[in-house]
């Protein structure tokens, strides 16, 4: 598994994903935001967490249109992986590879917690080391990513299973009170309909290590070094 | 102001700062130079300055760049260690950790512009003490924050609360640094004064910091980041004078913060830094582009010679006034190794950012500003730094409160209900709000999030940690400067401690009012005496700093409050304790010695409604006697849950330690000798409690005795309620409720 982590100018959990892909056993290497091509090879190209272009105009808006988007989209379109996490996750909604948008959280401020998700699907190459249904305890950062889709596209996303993960509780719940940010269904992160580009607003990178929080994060990188 | 009256007032001013007025004394005056110190000024350049000049020496001379008033007593800190690398007087403080690496760290006011625009005052502030981090080479890890607000019934409150506590998230959560600890206080002597106390913690290799001392003549003097505009102008000056009833009118000195320039200047300047082009470096901070000059230049006795023409502005017209002292954020002044040029400015362009040659390093000890052709000023440059007045001012021991005897103090209301009561005050309730804006979690090393004693930070892949705190008891520097001073450093320390770190070193951030009122000065004197003396018993030497004087609105100062950042290492930093319980059946001990302190209490002012007392007084010997046991516990791995014992006394820490592992606790019995209120609530200091395995509290406490540790087995762990003795046990859930309800409650609006 080859997997290229892309930095745009504001991408700021670019090393924490790499981190966690290599402990994973993939191969990781870089991408800038102004090349044309992803390195040759690539299996994975990741678009990672942070502020893109400063958030500026709006959140992934600017770095949808960067040079390199077009190289992931040809990549999509090729049926490769695309993962895109939190402003990854904008900026894949951004750039038309998933549907949907982020609109701010319902509180109106940006959300730092420990986050519990129901896995909705295991049979994809992201999350295949997980069950469904299983509960995992991961973080969320962002002060968007409330997600929210019209009518159509929602009963489309459910009808097709394209729904990765919801936002619970402990137990389990996906109800009104676990959800941090007003997500329609709960919804923390999608799949495109060939289930080969996933965009999550939660960090399951940062919950790689015993020490740090929990190994609950581990699993979605297992399943990608894998695949 | 109605509009025309607005756009005249709007054209007076831009009048008012043409290149080249008369200087009158009028002028002088607004520049915040005294008329002895423009005396000084003119007989130092042997002339009459220019507009330019003028403005030069008001940056250099006000107080918040020169530490006129600050200075002599500054210097009787303790600055020195094996393990200092670099002490006070660089843009921050170095630290050996071991194994080749670093540490960096300082802390940095925002208070007077965070209280006009809550939001840019406070993003500013931690902007620039990231940048004073990684100025000197270092990738930041960790940021933290102190804040005092005004009475939560002050008008103004709420809405400063909303936007500093947006603004520090801001600016840290674009930037990607962790924001992992910090304190949120409130209190009304800081209704029209607020602090924003933020402090940075960078690694470095030790053998690869930059400094800002300039070498070799004839080297460029390179420009880097964003571009300069007219905010800002005279903010240093703002901050070097007492608030009046039109401070709010100074917003347009506060400046705006962009974090996204911001990491990409962090991002070209380490990578500049490691191409070897840089000779020395300075962020443009207070007072921007004069301050950053004026320092390279005289630290490496050299002249510096600037050419205005090729700044990169934002707006046209600027004049070279407005150049000189604007305070636009995110931009750096490089003395850049000649031969590196072209490397240097790749890096910059890709990073998307300005890369200037605007000037040279001179062997003529000058300071020279050119603009359109013309010189508009020329100074001696050592003199601007070293001749700045330094003013010994007047002060008066301020009056002690007496001690309070503890049979003085009757409780009001049963000790379970106080206890309730308590964890639910503004000041002791759970600060969740706050840090749930902060992104605390990214880069992956928080092994200890906020809500413990000390932060502790992973460095990079282990097994090295940092701890990390900030802390000061203000009513305790009110009613004794020397005892608050010595408490503030002794807190830091012990919550260093609690976690199982080695203090190292501190960061020391003094706030205080007007320093030409003597009492104030008297406050400012007693409160550095006592850091000064702590420091030295602990072994916890100063670092790096920051005064803000002249926190005072209409008359009235603030409490004085000399914050405290404290940094430690772990060798292991797996190796740790926390606070939450882990398990029922363990032992409770306390380590310390407690005698009921009430004065100046928490609970003497929220439950008693007395503000009053001497505050506990702290004994340097035995706190280090004690801190030096628990921490050896807890590096021996026996210890693994502990929690400092600071405001609201022994109940309160028990009740943390209790919701934060949601297992209760019983206290067996009050020790005879004081009454219940006064040993649950006291405020003695150097105390901890510690919750160990029942089988291993015996020979705890045997080795106490042994090493002349106050030790005491007061209860044990289980169950889902709080019992106190002789009263009601409190559940859980109601202490929780109680806890975590205030903060979001208030801000929402709905009570004060």
């Amino acid at each position: 598994m080859k997997a290229a982590v892309i930095t745009f100018p504001g991408s700021n959990r670019d090393g924490d994903v790499a981190r966690a892909l290599r402990q994973a056993g993939a191969t990781v290497v870089s991408a800038w935001h102004a090349d044309h091509e992803l390195p040759h090879g690539t299996d994975l190209a990741v678009l990672p967490g942070g502020f893109s272009y400063g958030d500026y105009l709006r959140c992934g808006a600017i770095a949808s249109r960067a040079p390199i988007m077009d190289a992931v989209r040809a990549h999509a379109a090729r049926g490769g992986l695309v993962l895109g996490i939190c402003n990854g996750f904008q900026i894949l909604c951004e750039s038309g590879l998933l549907p949907g948008v982020l609109m701010r959280n319902a509180n109106l401020h940006f959300i730092c917690r420990r986050q519990h998700l129901k896995v909705a699907r295991a049979d994809t190459a992201f999350t295949g080391r997980y069950h469904v249904g299983q509960v995992i305890d991961v973080c969320i950062a962002h002060g968007e990513g409330n997600y929210f889709c019209d009518e159509e596209t929602l009963h489309e996303l459910e009808s097709e299973g394209r729904v990765a993960f919801r936002y619970c509780d402990a137990a389990g719940n996906t109800s009104r009170e676990a959800n941090p940010n007003g997500s329609l269904n709960n919804i923390a992160g999608v799949f495109s309909e060939g289930l080969n580009v996933l965009g999550m607003m939660p960090h399951p990178e940062n919950l790689i290590d015993e020490l740090v929080g929990g190994i609950d994060g581990r699993g979605l990188f297992e399943s990608l070094a894998a695949a | 102001m109605a509009g025309r009256a607005l756009f005249d007032r709007a054209q007076a001013e831009t009048e008012m700062i043409p290149n080249e007025p008369k200087i009158t004394p009028e002028l002088v005056a607004e520049h915040g130079l005294k008329p002895d110190e423009y005396e000084r000024f003119v007989a130092l350049i042997g002339r009459e300055p220019t507009i330019t000049e003028l403005g030069i020496v008001s940056a250099m001379w006000n107080e918040h760049c020169s530490y006129k008033s600050s200075r002599l007593h500054l210097k009787t800190l303790p600055t020195k260690a094996p393990w200092v690398i670099q002490g006070p007087g660089e843009n921050a403080g170095v630290i050996d950790i071991g194994d080749g690496l670093a540490c960096v760290f300082k802390m940095e006011s925002h208070n007077h512009p965070s209280y006009i625009e809550p939001y840019q005052g406070a993003t500013t502030g931690v902007g620039g003490i990231l940048r004073d981090v990684f100025t000197m080479g270092a990738r930041p890890i960790a940021a933290l924050n102190a804040l005092r607000f005004g009475s939560p019934d002050h008008p103004k409150t709420r809405h400063l609360v909303a936007g500093v506590v947006a603004g520090i998230g801001g600016y840290g959560n674009s930037f990607g640094v962790p924001t992992v600890g910090g304190s949120v206080g409130f209190h009304s002597r800081y209704d029209g004064n607020i602090l924003v106390n933020a402090m940075a913690v960078g690694i470095a290799r030790a053998d690869e910091i930059f400094y800002a001392k300039a070498t070799g003549v004839g080297n460029p003097i390179v420009y880097l980041g964003s571009k300069t505009g007219r905010d800002g102008i005279h903010g240093a000056t703002m901050a070097s004078a007492e608030f009046d009833e039109n401070s709010e009118e100074k917003r347009p000195t506060v400046q705006v913060g962009d974090p996204f320039a911001e990491k990409l200047l962090l991002e070209a300047c380490l990578e500049l830094m490691a191409s070897g082009a840089v000779i020395a470096i300075q962020d443009m901070g207070a007072a921007g582009l004069t301050c950053s000059a004026v320092e390279m230049g005289a630290k490496g006795d050299l002249g510096i010679e600037l050419d205005l023409d090729a700044v990169p502005c934002r707006e046209e017209g600027m004049t070279a006034y407005e150049m000189m002292l604007s305070e636009s954020q995110e931009r750096m002044l490089m003395v850049l190794d000649p031969d590196k040029h072209d490397i240097a400015e790749a890096i910059f362009r890709k990073w998307g950012l300005d890369f200037a040659v605007i000037g040279k390093t001179t062997d003529t000890l000058r300071f020279v500003v050119k603009h359109k052709g013309e010189v508009v000023a020329d100074l001696p440059i050592k003199e601007l730094g070293d001749e700045a007045p330094v003013y010994d001012r007047p002060y008066i021991q301020n009056a002690f409160e007496p001690v309070l005897p503890p049979e003085s103090v009757e409780a009001p209301m049963p000790n379970g209900e106080a206890l309730v009561k308590l964890v639910g005050t503004p000041d002791l309730c759970s600060k969740r709000w706050v840090w749930e804006q902060y992104d605390h979690l990214i880069l992956g090393n928080t092994v200890q999030t906020p809500g413990g004693d000390a932060a502790i930070v992973r460095v990079g892949d282990g097994p090295k940690g940092l701890a990390m705190t900030t802390d000061v008891t203000p009513r305790y520097c009110e009613a004794d400067p020397v005892e608050g001073g010595k408490q503030a450093v002794a807190e830091a320390w012990r919550n260093i401690t609690a976690v199982g770190g080695r203090p190292l070193a501190v960061t020391d951030n003094l706030n205080f009012g007007n320093p030409e009122k003597p009492e104030v000065m008297g406050q400012f004197v007693g409160c550095i005496r006592g850091i000064g003396e702590a420091c030295r018993a602990l072994d916890f030497p100063v670092v790096s700093g920051n005064v803000s004087l002249y926190n005072e609105t209409q008359g009235r100062s603030i409490l004085p409050t000399p914050t405290i950042g404290g940094v430690g290492l772990l060798d292991d930093v797996k190796v740790h304790a926390t606070i939450a319980f882990r398990a029922a059946g363990e032992a409770l001990v306390l380590i310390g010695e407690t005698k009921g302190w009430l004065g100046q209490s928490v609970y003497l002012r929220d439950i008693c409604g007395r503000e009053a007392g001497a505050p506990p007084p702290v004994d340097l010997a035995a706190e280090k006697r004690n801190g030096d046991f628990v921490r050896g516990l807890i590096r021996s791995g026996r210890v693994r849950t502990v929690h400092d014992c600071s405001d609201g006394g022994l109940a309160v820490t028990l009740a943390e330690m209790a919701m934060a592992g949601g297992i209760g606790c019983t206290v067996d019995a009050v020790p005879d000798g004081l009454s219940a209120h006064a040993f649950l609530f006291g405020e003695d200091q150097a105390r901890y409690v510690l919750a160990v395995p029942d089988e291993e509290a015996e020979a705890i406490l045997r080795e106490a005795a042994a090493a002349g540790v106050p030790a005491a087995r007061i209860g044990s762990t289980g169950g889902e309620t709080l019992t106190l003795p002789d009263e009601a046990p409190i559940s859980l859930e109601r202490l929780r409720t109680a806890h975590e309800s205030w903060l979001p409650a208030y801000m929402a609006g709905q009570h004060a």
